[in-house]
């Protein structure tokens, strides 16, 4: 069987376009930026705007690390065109406390010991306030059913669950 | 991921225009395949025309009963939208059995259709593969098949269609519409995706310059006997090794229709009208269940890791089909397959 390879690929060289001007409201803050069309959502957080509390782990949508509210919804940063959302509004974990005081989720996942090495927890947290916000989870199933887009390799899981409980209780959520 | 160039379709003529003006051109619109794929080489393209602001995220009634649905539709807002939820449970128990919420939010109805097979060496790029480089060989036939077709596959080819979705719209009997530079056409669910034969790099029958404005779902939706039965390597998030979808309606003690359909098998959602329509008029019983999972499975063939499906799936049809005559249909909460 012939073996091909990446360099015997024809490649084609694409002059540099130029940068697309993007606005974005991030954390309540507008944000106007010059970005290349392939700059991610996640790229443009941490590189362009330093907010490096959203993770890169896969970069291939299969970890949940880089989970940010997108106008309010749950999305995987990493698989997400920065041009494509000129407009938008983004909240991150830096964007979930109110004048210093934790939200809810956040305390609730010191409460509950949710997290060892922390790697996902930004993830964990935005994308638990997402699972809230959408109030699709009634049990305890539920929530680990629509928390599976989120990995944690430290096993935290119990805890994580119960961290989300406990956040939902407060919120007026169900379990 | 190589340099591209990024422009916004205006409307859906627009998007037809400039794709038809640019061969290596791509329209994205959620991006959870296309991105990955462009992240990993497999994809190239020199331009992406972004569709994602075009006017099709409605989902309607129709005329004759039916519902049509805007390609753009969430994936997550189709599963949870309250006439898809009531009408056809088969279609929101699918979706939400593929993926994670994340995606799910992401991803367009229309591009859950067209999103590419998950086949270990169609991703790798340092290996042979029909589908991404046509004549170059297919690594998965000695190589690692455990997730590949057991049914339609060809010597080219036995990648599988990795969706959910589609394989709750192939019992549905969906129409896809389309709009190209001809004008617009629709096609039957059936007809829309293809078997690999010998020219595995053509998923789908739409041709390149056309676009998937929306799909139609006739009004039968058999929201009292359904079911969507996932089995996978691990209980969420993952793909299919092998999923069963069905409807049927009963008349007192015998079935009066009845359509099922695998998933993770082959190249494209699987029906066999043969097994279909034995069980019309048949009580639905485990050994009719049998006998129909046998006719479905006659011309299986499994490869060096994959062989364990062909029971896997004679199983799931005989459980799947149970749990839809009972009125129990697969909960995608609790995994326990009951």
């Amino acid at each position: 069987m012939a073996r091909t390879s990446r360099a015997a690929r024809p490649s084609r060289t694409i002059p540099v376009p130029e940068k697309i001007s993007v606005r974005l409201v991030v954390n309540g803050v507008e944000a106007k930026l010059d970005v290349a069309p392939w700059t991610t959502l996640l790229d443009l957080l941490r590189d362009h705007l330093d907010l490096t509390g959203t993770k890169k782990g896969c970069d291939h949508g299969q970890c949940g690390a880089c989970t940010v509210l997108l106008d309010g919804r749950r999305i995987n940063s990493c698989l997400t065109l920065a041009v494509m959302k000129d407009g938008a509004e983004v909240t991150t974990i830096e964007g979930l406390a109110t004048n210093g005081a934790l939200s809810p989720l956040q305390q609730a996942f010191i409460d509950h010991d949710a997290f060892q090495c922390g790697y996902c927890t930004p993830g964990q947290i935005c994308s638990a306030a997402g699972l809230i916000a959408e109030g699709k989870a009634q049990t305890a199933e539920d929530i680990r059913e629509l928390m599976s887009g989120n990995i944690c390799r430290c096993g935290a899981y119990p805890n994580i669950v119960a961290a989300i409980q406990q956040a939902m209780q407060a919120s007026g959520g169900k379990p | 991921m190589i340099n591209f160039e990024y422009a916004r379709a205006k409307d859906i003529a627009d998007a037809v225009s400039r794709i038809a003006a640019d061969p290596g051109a791509k329209f994205i619109a959620g991006g959870t395949n296309l991105i990955d794929l462009m992240k990993a080489d497999v994809e190239q393209p020199p331009r992406l025309i972004d569709i994602s602001r075009l006017p099709l995220k409605s989902i309607e009634d129709t005329a004759d009963g039916g519902v049509r649905i805007g390609a753009l539709v969430p994936n997550t807002d189709l599963a949870y939208h309250p006439l898809i939820e009531k009408r056809y449970p088969v279609l929101s128990s699918a979706i939400l059995a593929g993926a994670s919420q994340q995606l799910r939010n992401m991803a367009s109805t229309g591009g859950n259709l067209l999103q590419r097979t998950r086949c270990y060496y169609f991703y790798d790029v340092a290996t042979p593969c029909n589908k991404r480089e046509p004549g170059s060989g297919c690594s998965a036939l000695g190589g690692l098949n455990r997730m590949h077709a057991i049914l339609g596959a060809s010597d080219a080819c036995i990648a599988t269609h990795p969706s959910d979705m589609c394989v709750a719209l192939a019992v549905l009997e969906a129409k896809v519409h389309v709009s190209g530079p001809a004008g617009e056409r629709s096609i039957a669910f059936a007809d829309f995706h293809r078997l690999p034969g010998d020219t595995p790099q053509r998923d789908t029958n739409l041709n390149r310059d056309e676009i998937v404005t929306a799909l139609e779902l006739p009004a039968r939706g058999f929201a009292a006997h359904y079911t969507y039965l996932k089995v996978r390597d691990r209980l969420s998030y993952a793909f299919a090794l092998v999923s069963v979808a069905v409807v049927l309606e009963l008349d007192g003690d015998r079935i009066r229709e009845v359509r099922f359909a695998l998933g993770g098998v082959a190249h494209k959602p699987w029906r066999n009208s043969a097994a279909e329509a034995g069980l019309r008029g048949q009580a639905p019983n485990p050994e009719n269940f049998k006998h129909a999972a046998e006719l479905v499975l006659r011309d299986a063939r499994g490869h060096e890791h994959n062989a364990f499906k062909i029971e896997l799936a004679r199983r799931a049809i005989v459980r799947a089909l149970g749990q839809a005559a009972r009125g129990t249909p697969q909960s995608q909460s609790s995994k326990k397959i009951r």
